[in-house]
């Protein structure tokens, strides 16, 4: 086998150089001396013989040499010794290796980690089949705001399109699971029979819901996901037809979801079970409460375009046989999004904003490593020359040089996959809790390739093009060249980008200082209440299953409530404690239909925040009253329903008139109306940027439902954290088996409020601090080199009278003009750029003066220590020793 | 008058080689001299391209190579056909015979 032949025959001649050597040189020798034996049988003297025969065979240096080249193994030999040699210039260089290997591995690093994140969010399509035909469908309120879908809107919707092969509506459900271990509350959701088929998954064994399970008192059945199964059932595939306890009821487990399913419009589910809502219903029903999420899959063939027109004529085009609400009139229409953007449209500003970031950082990266390779081969063109001028061809010298780039790109590329590797974990560990898809992120290798191969090809190209120009023509002018000057046009491109880096520098910073500044700003809104040193956390009451509807002040459910407030009250430490239906800053959002005297007509009225509060809630919170009285013992079941509302509404709703005794319905209409008692303070229910919104309040007791679960609201001495456990055990002292979860503190749900940014603020931080690092060492670069260049012209200077002063600001000065230059393209670039991130501003303009200053002064600080060092090393040189150097 | 150009044809070389160690093993000066006779002095042969070539041919598996002892103790490296260059020279003296015949019919060709 000829292949195996040169493999041999090549490893062979590699590991035993000096035989084959030999046996080339006898071969040569011989062919020598058989041609010199020829010449002399000719007649010829034996000197003119040997000298025949020399001519004849071209030199024997020359055709051993010849010779010797031939076979792939002198190819590898060159490039190890290249390699060899490479290293050498590398451990002799060790500041210019680390900066650049460094560089190499920020830029590729980040870059790369950055877009493994963003990847499975912003381009890649959702883990479903034909990803692109799941839809999501919402109702319209009046302002044009996306709000949850009917159950009513879903009927109809279901029986009149035709754009869909499958359509479901679905809605949180949180059952509590009792059986082996601790009592545990699941995250799940109730769906329509369809849910799965409008994803396009199928359970990995066992069967999917059936229309027949989605029925009013259908079958109680259940699927969990695969973890579920794996932690809670432990794996066990005889689990389909068994029976497990949720809510005190029985369900049938009927199949279990693959592993790989993501859930994408809620990730942490764990559990599904069947809507079962009734098909026949009131207008006072839960069936015409907006409360659902419809998604769906479109028909193979029908666009979203065409689905979005479908259900909109439907919307406008009421029929008798579907009788609608008022409030779910389809009046505004219905907003018809991809499934994909529904879930990304959030998180779509601050990720491509982060990777808009990440891509400065490449290109400082990358302007970086190009100025450093730039002045290492203007440094080394006295070398080339040199060599060339001793007979080096060029294709040796760039072979040479591109093992050279090679071997920077590699341990670039090597730390630059570690730098990428913690950079996504750490990205994981910051996500923000809304960022869809986390559990898809992980480390990409085809954009590490991608930014490997980037990076090398523009940085380290351009550091082979200055030494090739020495290898060239202009030996002699090289080597007189070799350490006086660079040529104009080298420095020329070496200034322009740290000009480049600069301007790339003050976006960054910008862009960093401007969230800075919103997250201080959101942080001093002032949010209604006093966080500090509060405790919370959610209970619920599992006796049985909530009872949407109907299930009016359960007296045994509010015994339990009750008492379990009344164990904490006497908890050490704690100074109020109070139970709420919802919680500001976490998440909660109950909205219910609102009815004044004054609001123009009968089905007219907007709809407000639903607050079932116990009185004290207001004493712990610290909200204050600002007029009429505070809920208290008074307002029980059967008493006149009392209810207090938020400051900011009142004044809306009666700018001429005391808010106070004025009469209104709120929820369903069951003909017993609210009267406001007092005006309290407003408060930011689901974010800081909150406008004003419109709260009432009302005690469980005069509310329609009884609220589970409930969060508890403790203020405290002292860490509101460590006080957990005594609550927690309190809690337990009234009832064992009632899950405890949400545990948390005030504090936390603040900060938690501003995570997107924050999220984006340390990611800003970060490329911003590492830009700044660049551009200074950029800067240092191009200044010190341009300063041994000058050594000179500096040493002239001195000798004329120049004094350290005059040079040091002279060389400064030449620093501080490419700066002044960066600074002022950054600003004008960072004034177009911060457009993106407006999205992410609060309190502050994105061309506001004083971060646009502070980055100014920033920048010139870091800029005049970096002008400085090399400054002052010029201020310091001797004349006598500067004109001395050649 | 210019020199007659003695160059040997581009890419017949190796074919040159097969030829001339078909009739018997050779030595590389044996080689050069052997393809000069043959050719009546039309080709002369670079030593160098020569030796590279053989040394190609070697690693190929076209030829075998043996050192011999000369009588003043040196060391003379001959080269033999093996079976895969018996083929390869078969292959090639088809593959010249056909185009050198093209190359021919087109000279002849009037007009």
């Amino acid at each position: 086998m000829s292949v195996w032949r040169q493999l041999t025959r090549g490893f062979h001649a590699l590991t035993n150089r000096a035989d084959t050597d030999q046996n080339v040189a006898d071969e040569v020798d011989d062919y020598l001396e058989n041609a010199r034996l020829a010449h002399l049988a000719r007649g010829l003297s034996p000197e003119e013989a040997l000298r025949a025969a020399r001519i004849e065979i071209g030199g024997v240096t020359n055709a051993r040499e010849q010779v010797r080249q031939y076979g792939w193994e002198n190819a590898v030999e060159m490039m190890l010794a290249d390699a060899r040699y490479a290293g050498r210039r590398f451990r002799s260089n060790p500041g210019f290796t680390a900066v650049t290997v460094i560089t190499l591995a920020i830029g590729i690093g980040a870059s790369t980690a950055i877009f493994s994140a963003v990847d499975p969010i912003l381009f890649k399509s959702l883990p479903y089949p034909h990803a692109d035909r799941v839809v999501t469908i919402s109702d319209l309120d009046a302002d044009g705001a996306p709000m949850e879908v009917t159950y009513g809107t879903y009927r109809e919707l279901a029986q009149r399109s035709h754009s869909f092969d499958a359509l479901a509506v679905l809605n949180i459900w949180q059952p509590t699971l009792v059986g082996d271990g601790d009592p545990a509350r699941l995250n799940g959701q109730s769906v329509g029979g369809d849910y799965f088929r409008a994803l396009g998954i199928s359970p990995m064994f066992g069967r999917d819901f059936t229309p027949s399970d989605d029925r009013v008192n259908g079958p109680r059945v259940v699927v969990p996901s695969h973890s579920l199964w794996q932690h809670r059932f432990s794996g066990d595939r005889d689990i389909i037809g068994r029976s497990v306890r949720l809510n005190d009821e029985d369900y049938a487990v009927i199949g279990v979801m693959p592993a790989a399913f993501e859930n994408v419009m809620a990730p942490s589910v764990q559990i599904w079970a069947p809507l079962q809502y009734n098909t026949v219903f009131g207008p006072d029903s839960r069936e015409w409460g907006h409360h659902l999420r419809m998604v769906g899959r479109l028909r193979a063939g029908v666009g979203l375009t065409q689905a979005r027109n479908e259900l909109n004529g439907i919307a406008r085009a009421s029929r008798s046989d579907f009788p609608r609400v008022p409030w779910a009139s389809l009046h505004n229409g219905l907003l018809v999004h991809s499934l994909q953007d529904d879930v990304t449209s959030g998180v779509k500003p601050v990720l491509l904003a982060v990777l808009g970031a990440v891509v400065l950082v490449l290109l400082i990266a990358c302007a970086n490593v190009t100025n450093l390779l730039l002045a290492s081969g203007a440094r080394r063109r006295g070398e080339f020359a040199m060599r060339a001028a001793l007979g080096a061809r060029r294709a040796r010298l760039t072979q040479q040089l591109l093992t050279e780039s090679l071997l920077l790109a590699v341990a670039g590329g090597a730390l630059g996959m570690i730098v990428a590797e913690l950079g996504v974990r750490v990205l994981v560990a910051l996500s923000p809790a809304g960022l869809p898809r986390v559990g898809a992120i992980r480390l990409d290798a085809a954009v590490f390739a991608f930014g490997l191969v980037v990076t090398t090809l523009i940085g380290l190209s351009v550091g082979v093009i200055p030494a090739l120009r020495a290898s060239r023509a202009e030996l002699t002018l090289g080597l007189q060249q070799a350490s006086q000057r660079t040529t104009g046009s080298n420095r020329v491109t070496r200034e322009a980008l740290v000009v480049a880096e600069v301007a790339l520098a003050v976006v960054l910073l910008v862009g960093a200082g401007l969230l800075l500044r919103s997250i201080t700003d959101l942080l001093a809104v002032n949010v209604g209440f006093d966080p500090s040193q509060m405790l919370t956390m959610q209970i619920q009451e599992s006796g049985r299953q909530l009872q949407f509807q109907g299930a009016r002040l359960d007296s045994a459910r509010y015994e339990f409530f009750t008492e379990a407030l009344a164990a904490v009250d006497q908890v050490p430490g704690v100074t109020a404690a109070a139970l709420t239906s919802q919680l500001p800053l976490s998440g909660d959002f109950a909205g219910y239909g609102v009815h004044f005297d004054n609001d123009p007509d009968a089905n007219a009225g907007g709809s407000a925040l639903g607050y079932s509060v116990t009185p004290s809630y207001f004493a712990t919170m610290h909200i204050p009253l600002l007029r009429g009285r505070l809920l208290g013992a008074q307002d029980r079941s059967g008493a006149p329903r009392s209810a207090l509302i938020n400051e900011s509404y009142a004044k809306r709703q009666f700018p001429h008139a005391d808010p106070v005794g004025q009469q209104f319905d709120f929820g369903p209409r069951d003909g017993q109306r609210y009267t406001i008692v007092g005006v309290v303070g407003d408060v930011k229910q689901s974010s800081l940027e909150d406008g004003e919104t419109d709260a009432i309040y009302v005690t469980p007791m005069q509310w329609h439902w009884v609220d589970n679960p409930m969060s508890l609201v403790v203020r405290t001495h002292g860490n509101a954290a460590a006080l957990a456990p005594a609550v927690r055990s309190a809690i337990h002292s009234v009832d064992r088996n009632q899950p405890i979860f949400r545990v948390t503190t005030m504090d936390a749900l603040v900060d938690k409020s501003v995570a997107d940014r924050h999220f984006a603020l340390i990611l800003f931080e970060s490329f911003g601090l590492v830009a700044l690092v660049l551009a200074a060492i950029g800067i240092y670069g191009v200044l010190s080199s341009s300063v041994t260049e000058k050594v000179r012209e500096i040493g002239i200077r001195g000798a004329l009278g120049a004094t350290p002063g005059s040079i040091l600001a002279l060389v400064l000065g030449q620093g501080m003009k490419l700066t002044a230059l960066g600074i002022v393209i950054g600003l004008a670039a960072a004034a177009a750029a911060t457009r993106a991130i407006v999205s992410m501003l609060f309190g502050v303009s994105r061309l506001d003066a004083i971060t646009y200053l502070a980055v100014v002064v920033t920048l010139g600080a870091v800029a005049v220590i970096a002008c400085g060092v090399p400054a002052w090393r010029a201020a310091r040189l001797d004349p006598t020793t500067a004109l001395r150097v050649q | 008058m210019q020199e007659p150009n003695t160059d040997v044809i581009q890419g017949t070389l190796d074919m040159l080689i097969l030829k001339t160690l078909s009739l018997q093993p050779l030595h590389g000066y044996g080689i050069a001299r052997r393809i000069e006779q043959i050719s009546r002095g039309t080709f002369k042969v670079n030593p160098g391209s020569l030796l590279t070539a053989l040394q190609r041919l070697e690693r190929s598996g076209a030829l075998d190579a043996e050192w011999h002892q000369t009588e003043n103790s040196r060391r003379a490296k001959f080269y033999s056909l093996t079976r895969l260059g018996h083929k390869q020279l078969g292959v090639e003296t088809e593959d010249w015979t056909r185009r050198a015949s093209a190359v021919a019919r087109l000279l002849k060709a009037e007009g």
